[in-house]
C-alpha cells in the first residue's frame, strides 16, 4: 500500500510539471472516484474512454435532423413517425437506433410544441445527442411551463399571439422530438440539403429552422 | 420530496442563456462523470431512479449553486458511499481499501458499450387493465411524499384530460428505494395554464406531464 501512496505522488507531481496547472478539488475527486472504481473492477477507464468518444463524435442533433428532413419529404414516413416514432425511426437503418418510448410531436401554423423537464434533464440522447447547459439549468425548467413565451423571447423566437404553445414536460421515460414546419422557400430540396438547415433547438421547440436563403 | 430541483412554475431564475458553439463538456472531469454514471447505471450497480434520488437529496443551496455534472458527482459519491460499493475513506485515499463484491451485471468493458448507446426499455407487462382512456378527466393527486416522486407539484390537485396512454412502465416512486419495479400505466395528461396558473396565464397555453396511474384519480 505504502508502494502505491507513493506511486499516486509522484504521478500528480508529474501532472503539475507538465501541464502548469493545479487540478481543482473536483478533479481529484473525480480522479479519485475513477481509481477506486477501476481497482475494484466496477469499470474499465477504457470503456470510459470509449463512451466520452460516443457522446462527443456518435451522437447530435445530426441524427434529429435526418429523421426531420425525412419526415418532410416523404409523407408515409412521416405519419409512421408520428404514430410511433421508436418505431419508425428504426426503420431507418443509418440514422440512429433510439430507445422504446420516443414520440413525435408536430409543429402547425395553430400549434407550436416544446419540451422540457422541470425535475431533471430528460432529453433525446439519441436524436440530438447530451442536452445544452441551458436546458439543464434552472431559467429554463422554471419558466418554459408558465412562461414559454418569455423563454422563447431569450432565443428571439416570436410566435403569433393567438398560436397555441403545448409545453411537453418529459416527467417519465418517455421523450419527445418536435417536428418542426418545413420553412417556405425548400421545395424541392434534398434530404440533405433540408437536414442542414434543421437545427437542435428547432427540434425542442425553442428555435425554428433556419430559413431559406 | 418536495425539493428545490421541483421548479416548474418557480420565479427569479432569471433568462435563459444559450450558449454559441456550446461544447459537449466544459471540463475534462465532466465526461468521466457522464461515463461513470452510465456504466454504474449498465452495470447494475445504481438505477436511475435511485440517481435521481440523490441529486434531488443534495441540500437546496449545493443543488441550486452547483453545475450539472457537478450534482451528478456530489449525488454518485454519497450513493456509492450509502450502497457500499466504495467506503468514504477509500474515496479519500484515493485507492481501493477492501475487496468489494461484484455487481450484479459485472464489470462494464469495451464490448458492452452498445448497451448504453440505446436507451434502456422501461416498458413493462400490465398486470390490469388500464384505469383510464384518453379524454377522461383526472385531477393529479394531492401527494407530498418524502421520497422520490415524478409528478410535479405546479399539477398537484389539478384536472387535467388524459390525452394518451403509453404503455406499462417500471414506477420510479419505488424503484428508486430498492422497492421494486412495480410497473404502472403511464399517461400522457393536459392542463389548461388557467387551471394551474389561475386568470391571468397565458390562455394559449397547455401543458402536460406523464403520469404514473398512481398519481391520477378520476375528476
Amino acid at each position: 500500500m505504502a508502494h502505491d501512496h507513493d506511486h499516486t505522488h509522484d504521478h500528480h507531481h508529474h501532472d503539475h510539471d507538465h501541464e502548469h496547472s493545479e487540478l481543482s478539488e473536483t478533479q481529484l475527486r473525480v480522479r479519485a472516484l475513477e481509481t477506486v472504481l477501476t481497482e475494484k473492477g466496477y469499470v474499465d477507464p477504457a470503456a470510459l474512454d470509449a463512451i466520452v468518444e460516443f457522446y462527443e463524435t456518435k451522437v447530435g442533433p445530426r441524427n434529429g435532423a435526418r429523421v426531420v428532413a425525412k419526415a418532410w419529404t416523404d409523407p408515409a414516413f412521416k405519419q409512421a413517425l408520428l404514430a410511433d416514432a421508436s418505431k419508425a425511426i428504426g426503420t431507418l437503418g443509418h440514422v440512429s437506433r433510439v430507445g422504446d418510448h420516443l414520440i413525435a410531436v408536430e409543429n402547425t401554423p395553430q400549434r407550436h410544441n416544446m419540451v422540457v423537464c422541470t425535475l431533471c434533464s430528460c432529453y433525446p440522447w439519441e436524436m440530438l445527442g447530451l442536452p445544452p447547459v441551458w436546458y439543464k439549468a434552472s431559467p429554463y425548467r422554471s419558466r418554459a411551463v408558465k412562461d414559454p413565451r418569455g423563454a422563447l423571447a431569450d432565443f428571439g423566437v416570436t410566435l403569433p399571439a393567438d398560436t397555441e404553445i403545448r409545453v411537453w414536460d418529459s416527467t417519465a421515460e418517455t421523450r419527445f422530438l418536435v417536428l418542426p414546419m418545413r420553412p417556405a422557400g425548400t421545395e424541392g430540396w434534398s434530404e440533405e440539403r433540408l437536414a442542414d438547415i434543421v437545427t437542435r433547438d428547432s427540434m425542442i421547440g425553442t428555435g425554428l429552422p433556419k430559413a431559406a436563403p | 420530496m418536495n425539493g428545490v430541483h421541483d421548479m416548474g412554475g418557480m420565479d427569479g431564475f432569471g433568462n435563459v442563456e444559450p450558449e454559441l458553439n456550446e461544447p459537449t463538456f466544459h471540463e475534462k472531469w465532466e465526461s468521466r462523470v457522464l461515463a461513470m454514471v452510465r456504466v454504474m447505471g449498465a452495470n447494475g450497480g445504481l438505477n436511475i431512479d435511485s440517481q435521481r434520488f440523490a441529486r434531488e437529496s443534495l441540500p437546496p443551496e449545493v443543488y441550486l449553486a452547483s453545475s450539472y455534472y457537478k450534482k451528478w458527482f456530489l449525488a454518485i459519491e454519497d450513493q456509492i458511499i450509502a450502497s457500499n460499493i466504495a467506503g468514504a475513506d477509500e474515496l479519500a485515499a484515493g485507492h481501493s481499501l477492501r475487496h468489494s463484491p461484484p455487481l450484479p451485471r459485472g464489470k462494464f468493458t469495451l464490448d458492452d458499450l452498445p448497451r448504453i448507446s440505446i436507451r434502456g426499455s422501461f416498458g413493462r407487462d400490465a398486470k390490469a387493465p388500464a384505469m383510464f382512456k384518453p379524454g377522461d378527466r383526472v385531477r393529479a393527486k394531492n401527494i407530498n411524499p418524502l421520497t422520490h416522486t415524478r409528478l410535479p407539484r405546479y399539477v398537484r390537485g389539478h384536472v387535467g384530460i388524459v390525452e394518451r396512454i403509453n404503455g406499462c412502465h417500471v414506477f420510479p416512486d419505488t424503484s428508486a428505494h430498492g422497492k421494486g419495479e412495480n410497473p404502472q400505466w403511464l399517461y400522457t395528461v393536459v392542463f389548461d395554464s388557467r387551471e394551474l396558473w389561475g386568470d391571468d396565464a397565458d390562455p394559449t397555453l397547455k401543458v402536460s406531464i406523464d403520469a404514473f396511474e398512481p398519481y391520477l384519480e378520476k375528476a
